[in-house]
């Protein structure tokens, strides 16, 4: 059996093991909900704009989601030293950061599907598609992924839990605000900071209102995979120290 | 089995170790042996891949550490001074979990574990989460953890540390049974603590070996005697006999001083300072004074005296 999906078995067993995964996943569901309910069952309005407004308020609570997920783990590791133990085993650093970051994007996986009747009620009640609910739950998930990696490396920075959230929000805010900053910003400084902002192009230009383009898969795709390349650079450079 | 080659690491500009240069054979017993901060865990911790060196080489039966730290992870079981547990998870889970990250087949580690949890005692605890265990089962599931694939090299960290007589000596019981099957490297500031597990001693300090072999061979000569114990049984007397006593024990030829009696549970035990073993002189006198003897101990010189006589030597001492 691959260290791989060793790490991420326990990973995953203690996310749902813990209670705080659960309290946490309980309170982004009920805020979703109260949101749900103010946003979108008021008034009358065309079942796209409604599950357009979901998967706006959803890809906050996502990111947040993400964040409150990954800080804990390397930063947890160290904190109680059972990182000794992966750093002494026939492991790489690799094989550690993918096996903890595939058992992270399970769990988000797993809450993220537990909204899924909102996004049903509107396709019974109005004329959105599946493909389109679909299409904004991938996006959803990637725009999680993008965050679990970099609350990843931030929690790879430090052995604090919040230490490593202040960083990750800081980092993750950054990546979010980039497109408002873009804007203010000339050529070509605005061309390229619009496209590596994380939030407004490519997942509320895009995957929000159920458009899948194979430019915003790879943007979420190459984001993830670029931090974490720095956690394992960072988990690699912490074997000097 | 091992062979280090001038190892050092450096922090920044700062030289916490080496380089030093040593060799264990296959079987051996080796105890790390020095103060706080000599180094100790700095050079456990290269050995077992777990920090990389700044200079030097690390070879483990042929394999350069440096070049194939996952080939040498294989041969090696490591135990920190803290053990890398995790408080959620069961002892025995916990075992088939550093089993599989060890790349143990199912078929191996099934069979291993009841092994493993038989020599460390831990049969009983196997179904507990291991964060409602006290520090003692702790240790022994981190060595647990370290022996489960059945390395050749086992490298403990001030195994004894926080852990109390009892468990000190069950801990100790348990390296003794540990050294038939493997190549143990212990470290301990505690020099009766290793000196007592080990063939043979590696003394660290100021980041360099200071000597090598064993415990006679470090002190020279014999263990010094520097300190004898002496108990009689306390008379009816006002002073319980203490004056006659004392007087006895200051008239014994080589006894330098003669601390104050202790008088415990109807006993009057004295420290006696002296400058070679006067024991069998000191018994011969208290029995010839009359004075019922109950005890007479030796006490030997301690790692600071053979430490610090080490390092008052440059270039060791001892070999």
């Amino acid at each position: 059996m691959s260290a791989t999906f060793t790490i991420y078995k326990r990973e995953l067993a203690a996310y749902v093991r813990s209670p705080v995964g659960w309290v946490v996943a309980a309170a982004a569901l009920l805020v979703q909900g109260i949101l749900f309910q103010a946003n979108a069952l008021q008034g009358e309005k065309l079942s796209a704009d409604v599950l357009r407004q979901f998967f706006w308020s959803m890809s906050g609570t996502t990111m947040f989601l993400a964040m409150i997920l990954s800080i804990r783990l390397i930063a947890e590791e160290r904190q109680t030293q059972s990182i000794v133990l992966l750093n002494t085993s026939p492991v790489s650093d690799a094989q550690i950061v993918v096996g903890k970051f595939l058992a992270a994007g399970t769990f988000l996986a797993l809450i993220l599907a537990l909204s899924v009747y909102m996004p049903l009620m509107i396709k019974v009640n109005g004329k959105v598609t599946g493909a389109q609910i679909f299409v904004g739950y991938l996006g959803l998930w990637l725009l999680g992924a993008s965050y679990l990696a970099i609350g990843m490396f931030a929690s790879s920075l430090t052995r604090h839990q919040l230490v490593a959230g202040v960083l990750g929000t800081l980092f993750g805010g950054v990546m979010t605000l980039l497109y408002p900053l873009a804007k203010k910003l000339d050529e070509p400084f605005k061309g390229v900071l619009s496209q590596m902002d994380a939030w407004w192009g490519h997942y509320q230009g895009g995957f929000m209102v159920g458009v899948l383009t194979l430019e915003n898969v790879v943007y979420y795709l190459a984001l993830t995979y670029f931090f974490l390349l720095l956690t394992v650079k960072t988990m690699e450079a912490k074997r000097w120290h | 089995m091992i062979k280090v080659t001038n190892l050092s690491k450096y922090y920044g500009a700062k030289r916490a170790l080496g380089p030093v240069s040593f060799e264990i054979d296959d079987g051996e017993a080796v105890g790390f042996l020095g103060l706080n901060g000599a180094g100790k865990t700095t050079v456990l911790r290269m050995l077992a891949c777990d920090l990389r060196p700044s200079d030097g080489s690390i070879s483990v039966g042929g394999v350069d550490a440096v070049a194939s730290p996952q080939e040498v992870k294989k041969r090696i079981g490591f135990v920190p001074e803290n053990p890398p547990i995790y408080a959620d998870m069961t002892v025995a889970d916990y075992l088939k979990f550093a089993a599989e990250l060890r790349g143990m087949r199912k078929a191996d580690y099934t069979r291993r574990i009841p092994e493993v949890l038989g020599l460390t005692h831990l049969t009983d605890v196997a179904g507990e989460v291991i964060g409602t265990l006290s520090h003692g089962y702790r240790q022994r599931v981190g060595v647990a953890q370290a022996i489960v694939h059945n390395p050749k090299l086992l490298i403990l960290d001030e195994p004894t540390r926080g852990l109390d007589p009892v468990q000190i000596i069950e801990m100790r019981a348990m390296i003794q049974d540990l050294k038939h099957a493997h190549t143990i490297l212990i470290s301990s500031h505690i020099l009766s603590e290793i000196s007592q597990t080990c063939d043979r001693l590696l003394v660290l300090g100021r980041g360099e070996i200071l000597g090598s072999g064993t415990e006679d061979e470090l002190t020279g000569h014999a263990p010094d005697v520097t300190q004898v114990i002496v108990a009689i049984t306390a008379s009816e007397t006002s002073d319980g006999g203490a004056a006659a006593a004392r007087a006895a024990l200051t008239a014994v030829d080589g006894v330098t001083t003669v601390g104050e009696a202790r008088r415990v549970h109807g006993t009057l035990t004295f420290a006696v300072a002296c400058e070679r073993d006067v024991r069998a002189a000191v018994g011969k006198a208290v029995i010839d004074a009359g004075l019922p003897l109950v005890r007479l101990d030796s006490v030997h010189s301690e790692l600071e005296q053979t430490f610090i006589r080490l390092v008052g030597a440059p270039g060791g001492g001892a070999n």
